[in-house]
């Protein structure tokens, strides 16, 4: 639902922070139990980059693994869920990655013309 | 942050101070600065930027890579910091009620008014997308409202409590009741600077409502389970539900209650007292760090 929202977001804060530069690549990272869908990122994404800074700009999207730390036996392990229990058995489990949303870089200059490369 | 939510191109919020005489202000989307009511003291006066503008636009030569880091909701989190600081400015404990459509929440909050107003002085935000019925109710029930609409937006932003507040003005000690849009998916993201989330799942919804919807529970420090009267006529595996709440936030209290006949709530207002001698206490302390962790900063209610 939300998906749309955040990709105007991201959108506007990388158009702002390049001050008027063209941009051709974001790279943009979600963890695996953030509450955002990627794919829905990404199809909104050439949509709302139209008209800005970054039209025709790539969208990489990098995963982060959700890890999460039993605070009863104190192993770490990969979180399926947000309530994937330990192996000991305990729900009671500290998240370490998994939520992140975050822009981590973009790339200055206009789009390749070339239309290979496009959807990649 | 645009308030839309993936269908909402061109969405207007409105907020209407419905205990004023019900004057409509339009809201706008314009991004405009926070109201001016809404001061971070420890911030006073300065004007925070979401992120930094490079004033070197020079030259960057094509195929730089620009590291930025930072977070798509980086905004509204900002946002919510400095509601979050207003509020213990003034030692108002707030609370964001959070459910799906039906859940029982504004029944709840007209209830509680009702019964606890004399121990608190509750000033209630309401979040809906269209109409001010249940604003209308809240004002019934006799406490001060404002209403915002959200046109086609499913949640509340931070930036929308910051200019309801300044509608609202709640007076020092007061609690301030945010009632968000009936969803247990998107309000999950947005923090509006209050100092705990109240999930309410009723017994109509199933007993799995914590595992479909697991980033809200998680995100609440009380899950109140409403319309208990009703079990008597329904198959619904109560303790199936308390498992499945407890799995998926294992240190969120749980309170079972009927905003219809009363029962259990007295323990929601027993909740509402500690959590506001809590946050007050600390709020006093001369060298704090804000009032402390949201959970676990004090005795819990009776259960």
């Amino acid at each position: 639902m939300h998906e749309l929202g955040l990709t105007r977001e991201i959108v506007a804060m990388v158009a702002g922070h390049a001050g008027g530069r063209r941009v051709r690549r974001v790279v943009l990272e979600v963890g695996t139990l953030a509450g955002v869908m990627t794919d829905a990122v990404a199809f909104c994404f050439d949509a709302v980059a139209e008209g800005t800074a970054l039209e025709g700009a790539v969208l990489e999207i990098r995963r982060v693994e959700a890890r999460g730390r039993c605070r009863r036996c104190g192993a770490e392990f990969v979180r399926e869920t947000l309530h994937s229990p330990c192996a000991c058995g305990s729900f009671d489990v500290e998240g370490l990655t998994g939520a992140e949303l975050r822009v981590l870089s973009y790339e200055i200059g206009a789009p390749e013309a070339a239309a290979e490369g496009q959807g990649a | 942050m645009c308030e839309t939510c993936g269908c909402s191109d061109g969405a207007r919020t409105t907020i209407t101070n419905l205990t004023a005489g019900g004057a409509a202000r339009a809201g706008g989307h314009d991004h405009a600065p926070v109201h001016d009511h809404v001061h971070d003291p420890a911030r006073h006066h300065r004007h925070e930027h979401g992120h930094d503008h490079p004033h070197d636009h020079v030259h960057l030569p094509d195929g730089t890579v620009v590291e930025l880091q930072e977070s798509v909701l980086a905004k509204n989190d900002q946002l919510a910091a400095r509601n979050r600081a207003w509020f213990d400015g003034r030692e108002i404990l707030c609370l964001n009620l959070v459910s799906s459509p039906g859940a029982g929440k504004t029944t709840l909050l007209e209830r509680t008014i009702r019964e606890a107003g004399a121990r608190h002085r509750f000033h209630v935000i309401e979040g809906d997308q269209a109409t001010a019925n249940d604003g209308e109710r809240i004002r019934a029930a006799g406490a001060p409202v404002v209403q915002i609409n959200t046109g086609t937006g499913c949640h509340l932003e931070a930036d929308m409590i910051a200019r309801a507040l300044g509608e609202l003005a709640p007076p020092f000690r007061s609690v301030v009741l945010i009632e968000n849009v009936g969803n247990l998916v998107c309000p999950a993201l947005f923090d509006l600077g209050e100092r705990s989330k109240v999930a309410v799942v009723s017994v109509t919804e199933g007993e799995d409502k914590a595992l479909k919807y697991p980033h809200m529970f998680q995100a609440a420090d009380l899950v109140l389970v409403n319309k208990i009267d009703l079990l008597p006529h329904l198959r619904f595996d109560l303790d199936a539900c308390l498992a499945n709440i407890r799995m998926v936030t294992p240190h969120a209290d749980v309170l079972q209650v009927s905003a219809t006949t009363g029962a259990g709530l007295g323990a929601w207002y027993d909740w509402i007292a500690a959590r506001c001698a809590v946050h007050q206490a600390l709020c006093d302390l001369p060298d704090r760090d804000g009032p402390g962790a949201r959970r676990g900063g004090g005795e819990k209610p009776t259960a």
